[in-house]
């Protein structure tokens, strides 16, 4: 077990410059979600960490040990695939004991071992079949036992549950994060999905363009991104852009939005402001406003999409779509076209400089 | 109703014509190698005349066992350099790669008469020669390209992630090809060691032009003997090999389920 640091990672293909200076440190025993677009880095920072792809510059270390020129099969990662990649011609115990084998273990150690592995992931009986007498959410299990079985220093996720449905892909994030505790290695997990990344993740790495953005925990990065890109990547928000005052911003049309968090914006400069949708009270247009709620606009309503236990509402207001939620709890319901007032706290307002 | 039973009738009517055409003349030539009359007349009289003078008929015997010899090591020799080249041509990017890939393809459009006479010549200049060993490294050269083409669209359906899943594991490339990737490909590499088999053991223009008259295979001896006068022996060693051959394709299409693979 070990962490992991990249340090000054830069990687190009071509003209392309998939990774450009990225710093991360990844602690022991962590779980970490590198979370970013399409084309943002994330798959080729993992894959620098695996050993797959080697950085033009910058620094590696796995356990304090320099890797960055070391090949994928010294270096003793394990890693999970998008499409598991489980060899087809092989049974289950044997992909999982293919890691084990390849070192010339015991055979008796290897069969031990290999169904431990295969009970910790709850496929005990399962050694026999063949990968694609399995389902899908069974193999990913199978790609997880084979990847943990070495007893790799740090595990690698590509996108893992990618392939999987939906109420599949909530029990194996359950999983995975039992699994993970339970043996304590330190985890990478490359994702796209930001709700993926939030539930299971200790800490959250956003990329783009191949750029580190933030990094932090997520209720950190989700209660103060320190970019629009990060605010609305990582959650829903609305975002205001005008002149910061010093305490808050000032929009193109006189109204001011207070903000008590966030970034320290010179006034007069250029800044934005952002809002959670679901920290925003919404009332008809004839409620008096909340003092506690110190930011206040007026708007109308466009739309509301009923969800079951929560509302989004989209109000808008000159020109401008705000996007409120509110949850079900039985009070009056708003109509669309109807007049409103909006309001919410400064403590709910994140200055980001522009 | 009417149309579907027609069309059905029609694919059937089809099909029978389709078969005999391909199995008709090796059906009578069978039939005839068992037939007493050498000029092909009937009725039909049962004989096992000619099988028996086939066995006393030591030139088209040492023929046959020169043709499977040279067919086995054209086999081997082309299944695991092709087979090495297909993996190198699919792992690693170089220079000139493109250029070599399609220059693979030309001696398979090349008609063999025109290779077979640049093989004498080139063998020739370079002190080979005639013979079985000319014989051997020009049926090489022909099966190659067959075997790197088969197996080459065999290693197109195999998913990289396997190999490198592999390697993540800790195993070193040796550990790599033989335990996950050549598994994989080893039905591209049956049906190219088929195809490289096939293109021996039928060569008649290029082993022509390399065999001396001592040293032949046996489509090269069945030509000659049917330019001094055609004998039913011929019809006994053809029916022989097709029976032969026919059982073995059999075989392996029984074990590897070509193109039936889940």
């Amino acid at each position: 077990m070990a962490g992991v640091q990249v340090a000054n990672v830069s990687r190009s293909f071509g003209a392309h410059k998939a990774l450009d200076n990225v710093s991360i440190d990844f602690a022991d025993g962590g779980f970490y979600a590198l979370l970013g677009p399409s084309g943002s880095g994330k798959t080729t920072l993992l894959r620098q960490i695996a050993g797959f792809d080697f950085p033009d510059a910058g620094r590696i270390a796995i356990g304090g040990e320099s890797v960055e020129r070391v090949p994928v099969e010294k270096r003793r990662i394990g890693m999970v695939f998008q499409n598991y990649a489980l060899f087809p011609n092989m049974s289950v115990a044997d992909n999982v004991a293919f890691g084990l084998s390849v070192r010339g273990e015991p055979k008796v150690t290897i069969a031990a071992e290999v169904q431990r592995a295969l009970d910790l992931v709850q496929l005990g009986k399962l050694g026999g079949r063949k990968p694609h007498q399995l389902s899908g959410g069974q193999r990913q299990r199978v790609a997880l036992a084979r990847a943990i079985v070495t007893k790799p220093r740090v595990l690698l996720l590509d996108e893992p549950l990618g392939a999987l449905d939906k109420a599949l892909r909530v029990d194996m994030q359950i999983e995975l994060k039992r699994i993970q505790r339970e043996i304590g290695i330190t985890t990478i997990f490359v994702t796209h999905d930001q709700e993926e990344a939030l539930t299971m993740s200790d800490r959250i790495g956003i990329l783009r363009d191949g750029r580190l953005v933030q990094e932090g925990p997520p209720e950190e990065i989700y209660d103060r991104p320190q970019s629009e890109f990060a605010a609305t990547f990582l959650g829903d928000a609305n975002i205001f852009r005008g002149d910061a005052t010093g305490s808050g911003i000032k929009l193109p049309d006189g109204t001011t939005i207070a903000a008590s968090t966030g970034a320290a914006v010179p006034a007069g400069a250029k800044a934005s402001c952002a809002v959670r949708p679901e920290r925003i009270r919404i009332s008809p247009g004839a409620a008096k406003p909340d003092p506690a709620n110190a930011n206040t606009l007026t708007g109308q309503v466009s739309k509301r999409i009923f969800a079951g236990n929560n509302s989004t509402y989209f109000v808008d207001r000159d020109g401008q779509t705000l996007k409120v939620i509110v949850q079900n709890t039985g009070a009056e319901r708003l109509a669309e076209g109807q007049p409103v007032v909006l309001s919410w706290s400064p403590d709910s307002t994140v200055l980001i400089a522009a | 109703m009417a149309t579907t039973r027609i069309l059905e009738w029609l694919g059937r009517f089809y099909i029978v014509l389709l078969l005999g055409f391909l199995y008709l003349p090796i059906i009578i030539m069978a039939a005839m190698s068992f037939n007493a009359s050498p000029f092909y007349q009937l009725p039909f009289e049962w004989t096992t005349d000619w099988y028996a003078s086939l066995s006393q008929n030591d030139q088209l015997i040492a023929a046959t066992w020169n043709s499977i010899e040279i067919a086995i090591i054209t086999t081997l020799i082309s299944t695991v350099l092709g087979s090495m080249a297909s993996l190198a041509l699919y792992r690693y990017d170089f220079r000139g790669k493109k250029v070599l890939q399609a220059l693979l393809f030309p001696p398979i459009a090349i008609p063999w008469l025109i290779t077979g006479t640049a093989m004498l010549i080139f063998f020739f200049g370079v002190g080979i020669g005639r013979g079985l060993i000319a014989i051997l490294l020009g049926h090489v050269a022909l099966a190659l390209p067959y075997v790197i083409v088969v197996v080459s669209a065999r290693l197109q359906t195999f998913a990289p992630e396997l190999e490198e899943a592999a390697r993540s594991l800790g195993a070193n490339q040796w550990q790599v090809t033989m335990r996950v990737t050549l598994p994989w490909i080893t039905p591209g590499v049956i049906a190219g060691g088929l195809f490289a088999f096939a293109v021996s053991f039928d060569q008649f223009v290029v082993s022509y032009f390399l065999s001396t008259p001592g040293q032949t295979t046996l489509p090269v001896e069945i030509y000659a003997a049917i330019r001094k006068g055609f004998t039913p022996e011929i019809n006994a060693v053809s029916t022989i090999i097709i029976v032969v051959s026919m059982a073995l394709m059999l075989l392996t299409a029984r074990f590897f389920k070509f193109g039936g693979e889940k």
